[in-house]
């Protein structure tokens, strides 16, 4: 039997970043601060999930200045995007399975 | 194994995750504070602004002993021609003006209540996107009224608008999106029955908005103000 789990992506089995991709799969690019009071999660808390995702290679970080104060971006990649996709095309295989 | 799958089960049901992922996406895409309460006050405006527009045609209609025909074959621009415009135009800034502040104040207020900002970027998106229809038209029409169309100012505001409202829907509600439909057909017919331009506006303005106000209000606030 094939195990219906097994296409389902470890790495979005966080809530948090789950949520990240969620919002940067359907936004071109979003600010740190605006994830923040999205997600409604601490800097810290973000931030480490955050990184996570950029060292799988999902999101890409865009460094930026307004004024003097940073701004951080992010946005999703292709590997991201696909990796996304396949994570709720097996969602709903789940779905189709348990019914 | 089997630990794991109890795991997904109970942690992550895969139907609750896809609808927390839907909803992520719609709340960082689309402005969803838009209150039913808004479509009802700018509905309200549009009534009573329309009522004061009538009751000066009908003035302007006894002081000159004609029929009242705000249309391109009037061109006896003498004074009081003249200060109907002006009054007509002063009516329809003061309309215009009241509808916005109480359609954005109920707004600011449901937005508050979310816990939503009143201006991120779902909020700049839906602003431009409204915009951009609206000013073209409003061009449009100042420039017809500049050539003495003025029959083309209700269908024109009604086509501009309803177009608006299209665009907007994919920033916001979807829903309003019907709004601009029904603006769109209105303003249609209203091309060819122009001398009943007043009427076509009042409903496209104020009946419909209240119509659609309503609706809003029923689907989404109506459990969270109780």
């Amino acid at each position: 039997m094939k195990n219906p789990i097994e296409n389902l992506n470890k790495i979005f089995d966080s809530r948090i970043r789950l949520g990240v991709m969620s919002i940067l799969v359907v936004n071109e690019e979003v600010s740190f601060n605006d994830l923040k009071k999205m997600m409604d999660v601490t800097d810290g808390n973000l931030a480490s999930h955050l990184v996570n995702l950029e060292e799988n290679g999902y999101i890409k970080v865009h460094k930026g200045f307004i004024g003097r104060k940073t701004n951080t971006t992010y946005s999703i990649t292709k590997a991201g995007e696909k990796a996304f996709k396949e994570h709720i095309e097996a969602l709903e295989n789940m779905i189709r399975g348990v019914r | 194994m089997s630990h794991k799958v109890l795991y997904m089960d109970t942690q992550h049901p895969p139907l609750q995750t896809i609808q927390d992922i839907k909803r992520m996406m719609e709340r960082s895409s689309r402005f969803i504070s838009l209150s039913g309460w808004s479509g009802i006050s700018a509905g309200i405006c549009a009534l009573g602004g329309a009522a004061a527009a009538y009751l000066r045609l009908n003035m302007h209609h006894k002081a000159v002993g004609g029929v009242v025909r705000y249309n391109r074959y009037n061109y006896d621009l003498g004074v009081e021609s003249l200060s109907l415009m002006r009054d007509l135009v002063w009516i329809a800034a003061i309309t215009f003006v009241a509808a916005f502040i109480s359609a954005f104040f109920f707004t600011w207020i449901r937005s508050r209540r979310n816990g939503t900002p009143i201006w991120d970027r779902t909020v700049q998106r839906l602003a431009w996107n409204t915009l951009l229809p609206m000013i073209a038209g409003g061009l449009f029409i100042l420039r017809g009224m500049q050539l003495n169309h003025y029959e083309l100012v209700a269908p024109g505001c009604l086509i501009f608008y309803g177009l608006a409202l299209v665009n907007a829907s994919k920033y916001t509600l979807g829903e309003i999106r019907y709004l601009g439909y029904g603006q769109l057909v209105l303003g249609t017919i209203n091309l060819w029955a122009l001398s009943y331009g007043l009427y076509f506006w009042a409903a496209g303005f104020g009946i419909l908005h209240i119509v659609y106000g309503a609706l809003m209000w029923w689907k989404y606030e109506r459990v969270s103000s109780n």
